[in-house]
């Protein structure tokens, strides 16, 4: 339970921040999860957001770009996916809608659809395509993560509807459908984090052969060694949320550093 | 079926239906952006360039003093999470130091348009221009009031009071709120102020309103005003004269009768 208490602790605790700066003034993480402004110098910048404007014809100032390079290379060292399980509160939601589909056992009774993962990749190069012919930024205008936490500072409007098609989406269609499926910039991050240093290591000497870790993981193919070998997980798309290490009782998943150097 | 085939087969299905995922997207975008009608912080770029550059962080949102500035949220019908302010409700109070302007970090709120040699002039911001329904007015009815004139940040510069004899009564004087466009900010304390049930002076965006004579007309009087069309081709058209008398053509019936 530790690290899904520090998980959502990280995650409320980021919105928290913003709330007290753009409510009530104190001004320690302002802005939104596209761009922000930390301890009032250092700046912030979602780098898929830079993209796309870049794509669209922006010209991309200095404080953009070193915004979104401390983001890259943060996430690049620490992990990609880490944004999308410590930081993203879509996160809370999908969590949300697949611990009720795991308790209603709605994916017993549902034919699987078929659904590539692949697909946010597809839509990851769309955006940048629609952000060059159209001229605006593509995902950015329509993203349900920033409807959602610039809703969260800013104002929700119905927002929420957009919110709840996600929810009802990983409930009733498709098991992780958005954050392991959809999701372009969930693509985006598992590109920069393929070679991070923080890592799941699997020791199958302890393996028992449960596979409850595969049950919880929201990107199952990444455990694709779990029994077989002893490996670290290396996937790009694996997102660092640590339920495997938690519902492990053989101990035989642990978080690990990656070493390059042998 | 051949791996080769099965391949090419499949590439096709996917760049179909990335294809149709791009065109309901392309047209939910345009749908989107469509909103013309709506007032962007001082310094906004062109709506255009704006769209392409801010980053929708509310960063400016965040430093506006009074509220002014709102991130547009779903059913709001504006261009998602971009910042906008409605006058009527709460206009732009032109803050000297443009707390605003200086924090946007994409620069789609450009210093340099509210800028004079470095020195930050909110009196430089083009948000808009007010625009006065001379029926709903009641100032053009002949009851005086001048709360719109007396609200401008430019008292007298802005909004001017034009004076007019009231023929109806014969003894009474018309004062009208004229609109300087030249002058006027759209920062919305006239539109805020406006006291008939629905404003009567309207803040409008620029681009929407405002007209442009071209190159074919040069007001004489004013010498400056050459400049303008310094570099104006002139284009010369010549439609041949008919050479038939005007009765011929009056006489003409051909075609008439077929």
């Amino acid at each position: 339970m530790r690290y899904l208490i520090s998980r959502r602790i990280t995650q409320v605790g980021i919105i928290a921040l913003y709330i007290l700066a753009h409510v009530y003034g104190v001004k320690m993480l302002e802005g939104n999860l596209s761009s922000s402004v930390l301890f009032g110098s250092i700046p912030l910048s979602d780098p898929f957001a830079m993209m796309q404007m870049f794509f669209a014809g922006s010209i991309i100032t200095m404080d953009v770009f070193i915004g979104a390079l401390i983001i890259t290379i943060f996430y690049g060292l620490l992990g990609g996916r880490m944004f999308c399980s410590w930081v993203c509160p879509m996160n809370i939601v999908t969590d949300a809608a697949n611990l009720l589909r795991r308790k209603l056992g709605i994916s017993a009774i549902q034919k699987r659809v078929y659904m590539s993962r692949n697909i946010r990749y597809w839509i990851l190069g769309l955006s940048l395509v629609l952000s060059f012919l159209m001229g605006l930024t593509a995902f950015e205008l329509v993203s349900p993560i920033s409807i959602l936490h610039r809703g969260l500072v800013f104002g929700m409007g119905f927002g929420f509807a957009v919110v709840l098609i996600i929810f009802f989406f990983d409930l009733l269609v498709h098991e992780n459908g958005w954050c392991g499926y959809v999701c372009p910039l969930g693509g985006f991050y598992s590109l920069i984090g393929r070679y991070s240093l923080l890592r799941v290591e699997h020791d199958a000497e302890k393996c028992t052969e449960c596979m409850e870790c595969k049950v919880v993981c929201p990107e199952k193919e990444v455990l694709f060694m779990i029994g077989k070998s002893s490996e670290m997980v290396k996937m790009g798309a694996c997102t660092n949320c640590a339920r495997c290490i938690e519902v492990c009782e053989d101990d035989a998943l642990n978080f690990s550093i990656r070493n390059y150097i042998k | 079926m051949t791996d080769r085939r099965k391949f090419l087969l499949s590439m096709a299905r996917s760049v179909g239906l990335a294809g149709i995922g791009a065109l309901v997207w392309s047209s939910v975008l345009e749908e989107s952006v469509s909103a013309s009608l709506l007032l962007r912080p001082p310094g906004a770029l062109k709506e255009e360039d704006f769209l392409k550059s801010c980053i929708k962080c509310g960063l400016c949102v965040s430093a506006c003093p009074y509220d002014t500035l709102k991130l547009a949220a779903p059913g709001d019908k504006k261009p998602m999470g971009t910042p906008f302010f409605d006058a009527r409700e709460m206009p732009c109070y032109m803050c000297e130091d443009i707390p605003c302007v200086p924090v946007c970090p994409t620069g789609a709120l450009d210093e340099s348009s509210v800028s004079n040699d470095g020195i930050l002039d909110i009196n430089l911001a083009q948000m808009g221009v007010a625009v006065v329904d001379s029926y709903a007015c009641i100032a053009f009815w002949g009851i005086q009031c001048d709360a719109c004139y007396r609200a401008c940040p430019l008292l007298d510069e802005a909004i001017v009071l034009e004076y007019g004899r009231n023929e109806r009564t014969g003894k009474h004087a018309f004062l009208k709120p004229v609109v300087m466009p030249d002058v006027c900010t759209g920062c919305g304390m006239c539109e805020h102020a406006c006291i008939t049930e629905k404003a009567s002076i309207t803040i409008i965006p620029r681009e929407v309103v405002m007209g442009r004579a071209g190159d074919h007309y040069v007001k004489g009087w004013d010498e400056q005003d050459q400049k303008r069309v310094a570099n104006a081709k002139a284009e010369i058209t010549q439609t041949e004269i008919s050479k038939k008398s005007a009765i011929d053509s009056l006489n003409d019936d051909s075609g008439l009768f077929e």
